[in-house]
């Protein structure tokens, strides 16, 4: 948006007059508006832009009929698949199923896959190679975890897609930021485009690309690289922008080229913003797996749905935390190559050169030849497997038989107190109420232009239809979202202050956020029946781990100086916290907003598994049904509000930072 | 049975095609059991097998381009609309019944017998104190009925207002949720009223019963004069529904000893529920079960592949 700053209002009237002008009316439609106009609180039927057909006739025409002459659409598609799918069947038979002649049942073995041993081991000379004893450790631990609760074939398969889906993501990424960074119009066409692939649910769009891109893992991993790149471009393009001019002057004194430029002087000194890119690729693609796994990617996350089905809580969660303890291990591994400091290079022949290679294939070979002759080096047996067996399901039966009606009690409360009402509230406002004021507040906040857009998006949503179900997603997730919030605030605030916390603060968010929800939604079932307040637990528990993480980032970057002048002048802590801290977090803070509001529309999908009767719902039934057309409407309105929610922070934020000096636009 | 004959004596696995037949797992235990015994038996006929993991509804998209070969459970009750989309193209297939049927209708606990002594007969739940029975706080006095995912169907809601029942129709998400909550009340001994569906593990561990509704007909769903309720439709229990095996069309051409075998698959209610229980409640793995049923009916399977 052009203007950062706030609109000051009409001239001569106080700020709030503006306010109220809007105010009023809308509130009045509200009360007594209902006899008269009708038409502003339901879309009339007759009107409704028959868009779900409109879209349902475009894919069958892209399917069967779109063609570019020499091939068709499909036929194009397919051959990215099979491009996509060489490095896969590659990773996952160095994995998982070795190398075979043939295919399914008569398949021959030619060699076996890796040894668990050996790929302990070299994942551990890794951490060693990248960030010391302590890594090579840790990353050690979490493959071991993995053999130990049996869940190591698996765990290879979900590996392998990963390994492929991740640098197809961080590299597909780059180059879309690369380009946005390169040119203003390319980073203002594919920003809306980036929204709606963040935004739409995986669901909407999952038949399609089961058709086009063929059923299996291949298209899992297409579905995974749509949801899992979009934070890549935003964070290059962001972090391009934010190396200092000083460095690309220095850059272009040098006399680099546009090539050297970009390799040498800007991607090396944006490498720490960027690797905060790959760490969401990886832990995004990681959130994917449960879904992959119902469209023939098999793995971890095929464990944790059939184990469910049974309900086994334990094997659930055993399968669950092998996840976790994957993504725990490449985030930390991902996190040290990139801070790791270039060393003087070692001199001597290639073997002295790379040592930790020469030991991981060293390792590989040995491991190889000595699994045809002991077994138990080759694959993980089962005699040492581990597991909880029924302990978890007998914790949940405890705490079911003697504190459910404890637990009954405090969610009535709830449901009667906080989630009803509002739900009702929100389900009696008028649409073009909600229109003129969300377009006001964009007005105000960014420019007309913001105005319009907010005024098209909310339309748009009544006029296909989905008023209802777009107002009881806002009521489940703007609860969800006030009580992320309020945990994640306090909860930031004491771990921006203590290191010792925060890491500890850090292990539980990124288990909330890698954890398959379904682990712990079907206990919460168990425990508070099916419902609203359920999926309000796993969204609360989902989106929680944003409002911290954006806390503490914005709290621990606040300039120490300022908080010394604070002291200096007399402050005492809690003015400190409140008057100088707060303040100045408050642009990362909103973005933690931004990123929890996303956490949470994210969640519908799951949620709609604990009934609830919203657009995730909407969604989840057009997949069942396989109308594509009614499941990209729902999702496009599940894009809308983000896309609302998303501009109106995003102008508030920037008004914050002009008012704070902090400097303009941060895109 | 000649029929049988004659198709095992055109079946001959030389001319089927070597590539794997792509067969589909879903995620429930009854379905694992019997794709993995059809799959047992083609690889006794010589042909070549491969599992693959895909969503029960999702799957279609892939049996349509041929990227999956037979899907062994689709059932009546829950899969029809999208069978019907898929075989309307004619890239689709139905490989016809599995001989097995499914049951749904409302069940209840044993222990909720006491409090609505009436049961298994419909017509007790009419009387207020035995609904208030299946009550909880959102739902009183009215009785709370969990039914299946809307995306089920199953006409409750249209079920309870025809037969003018004092509940309140509550949709459970997925049947995993269903289950759960059947189970946290089972713990409890807390009353509960919900959709069960059978073959399945939950009727086996659980002891319970259906409530019995007037039978299902053709007509009650679509006549409204029949049944009790002269006005509405649905005033009848949920109809018994085959269980399809279905596949890509060109299965019969590429494999065409194996689509006879496929076709000539059957299997009973009682043994799958057997089956079920052993892998479910008896920690027995899948491979084990379905190893014991091959060894143990040769003379069934064997003709099938032509033996």
């Amino acid at each position: 948006m052009a203007d950062a700053t706030a609109i000051p209002g009409p001239r001569g009237l106080p700020r709030w007059a503006g306010w109220g002008l809007v105010l009023l009316p809308c509130a009045a439609l509200w009360l007594w508006g209902a006899p008269a106009a009708p038409w502003a609180f339901d879309w009339p039927k007759g009107w409704t832009i028959p868009a779900a057909r409109w879209i349902t006739a475009f894919t069958r025409w892209l399917l069967n009929d779109a063609t570019f002459g020499l091939f068709t659409f499909q036929e194009l598609t397919r051959f990215v698949a099979g491009v996509i799918d060489a490095p896969y069947r590659i990773v996952l038979s160095l994995l998982s199923t070795g190398f075979l002649r043939g295919e399914g049942s008569t398949a021959v073995e030619i060699t076996p896959p890796l040894s668990w041993v050996a790929v302990i081991v070299s994942f551990a000379l890794l951490g060693l190679w990248a960030g010391g004893r302590g890594l090579a450790l840790l990353v050690a631990a979490c493959f071991l975890f993995i053999a130990v609760f049996g869940q190591w074939q698996s765990a290879m398969v979900t590996l392998a897609s990963i390994l492929v889906a991740v640098p197809l993501g961080v590299a597909g990424g780059m180059a879309l930021g690369v380009l946005a960074w390169r040119h203003l119009w390319f980073s203002r066409a594919i920003r809306p485009v980036l929204d709606l692939m963040q935004t739409i649910p995986v669901f909407a769009y999952l038949v399609p690309i089961l058709f086009l891109f063929g059923f299996g893992p291949t298209a899992a991993v297409v579905a995974t690289l749509i949801y899992a790149m979009p934070p890549m471009t935003r964070v290059t393009e962001l972090a391009l922008h934010r190396v200092p001019p000083e460095l690309s002057d220095l850059g272009r004194m040098v006399g680099c080229t546009r090539r050297q430029m970009l390799w040498r002087v800007m991607v090396p000194s944006a490498r720490e913003a960027l690797m905060v890119g790959v760490n969401q690729v990886i832990m995004l693609s990681l959130n994917m797996v449960i879904i992959a796994s119902m469209i023939g990617a098999g793995g971890l996350g095929f464990d944790v749905l059939a184990a469910l089905r049974r309900l086994d809580f334990g094997a659930g969660l055993e399968a669950g935390f092998a996840i976790v303890a994957l993504a725990v291990a490449l985030d930390r591994l991902s996190q040290a190559v990139a801070v790791r400091g270039r060393g003087a290079p070692l001199r001597g022949g290639p073997l002295a050169r790379h040592p930790y290679l020469v030991a991981s294939l060293v390792t590989i070979a040995a491991a190889a030849a000595i699994g045809f002759v002991i077994p138990w080096v080759q694959s993980y047996p089962q005699a040492w497997q581990l597991s909880t067996g029924t302990f978890w399901s007998r914790v949940v039966e405890w705490i079911n038989v003697n504190f459910f009606d404890t637990l009954e009690a405090v969610k009535n409360f709830f449901l009667l107190n906080l989630l009803v009402p509002f739900k009702r509230f929100l389900a009696g406002l008028p649409w073009l109420g909600v229109a003129a004021l969300l377009a006001f507040a964009g007005w105000r906040s960014g420019g007309w232009r913001l105005g319009l857009l907010i005024a098209a998006l909310v339309t748009l949503i009544a006029a296909t239809g989905q008023w209802e179900k777009a107002m009881i997603t806002v009521y489940l997730c703007g609860i969800s979202v006030a009580i992320a919030m309020l945990i994640g605030l306090p909860i930031g605030v004491l771990a921006a202050n203590s290191d010792r916390l925060w890491s500890w603060v850090r292990v539980i968010i990124d288990t909330l956020q890698t954890l398959p929800s379904f682990v712990y939604l079907m206990p919460a079932v168990m425990l508070f029946r099916v419902g609203d307040f359920t999926a309000m637990i796993a969204i609360v528990a989902f989106a929680v781990a944003p409002a911290i993480r954006y806390t503490v980032l914005g709290l621990k970057g606040v300039d120490p100086r300022l908080i010394e002048a604070g002291r200096a002048m007399g402050c005492s802590e809690a003015q400190i916290l409140t008057r100088i801290r707060l303040k100045l977090a408050l642009p990362e803070i909103l973005l933690g907003l931004n990123q929890t509001i996303m956490f949470a529309l994210s969640m519908l999908v799951i949620t709609a598994l604990v009934g609830t009767r919203d657009l995730g719902q909407e969604v989840y039934i057009a997949l069942t049904k396989a109308d594509p057309g009614r499941g990209l409407v729902a999702g496009l309105a599940v894009a809308f509000i983000a896309i609302v929610a998303d501009r109106l922070i995003h102008a508030g934020a920037q008004a914050a930072r002009g008012r704070l000096g902090l400097g303009g636009s941060s895109t | 049975m000649s029929a049988l004959a004659l198709a095992a004596a055109g079946s001959a696995g030389a001319q089927d095609s070597a590539d794997p037949i792509k067969l589909t797992l879903h995620d429930w235990t009854g379905q694992l059991i019997t794709t993995q015994l059809m799959g047992k038996i083609l690889q006794k006929a010589g042909n070549n097998v491969e599992y693959v993991q895909a969503d029960y509804l999702a799957q279609f998209a892939g049996l349509e381009t041929g990227d999956l070969d037979v899907a062994m459970e689709m059932w009546e009750t829950t899969g029809r609309e999208a069978m019907d989309a898929a075989t309307a193209t004619g890239k689709v297939e139905n490989f016809g019944p599995t001989g097995m049927k499914a049951k749904e209708e409302w069940w209840y606990p044993e222990y909720m017998k006491e409090k609505c002594p009436g049961l298994p007969n419909w017509e007790a739940l009419k009387d207020p104190a035995c609904a208030e029975a299946f009550s909880t706080a959102e739902t009183a006095p009215k009785g709370r009925y969990l039914g299946g995912p809307v995306t089920w169907g199953g006409f409750d809601d249209e079920r309870v207002e025809a037969l003018d029942l004092p509940f309140e129709v509550i949709h459970a998400g997925t049947d995993a949720a269903l289950f759960a909550e059947l189970e946290s009340a089972y713990q409890r001994q807390a009353p509960i009223m919900l959709w069960i569906y059978a073959p399945h593990w939950a009727p086996a561990k659980y002891k319970g019963e259906w409530v019995e509704f007037p039978e299902y007909t053709p007509e009650c769903y679509n006549d409204p004069a029949w049944g009790s309720n002269p006005d509405m439709a649905y005033d009848c229990g949920k109809p018994f529904g085959e269980i399809w095996k279905v596949g890509w069309a060109g299965v019969k051409d590429k494999w065409p000893g194996a689509y006879e075998a496929i076709k000539a698959f059957t299997i009973d209610n009682d043994e799958m529920g057997q089956m079920i229980t052993e892998v479910d409640l008896n920690g027995k793995t899948v491979e084990e079960v379905t190893d014991a049923w091959i060894a143990a009916n040769e003379g069934r399977w064997k003709p099938w592949i032509g033996q």
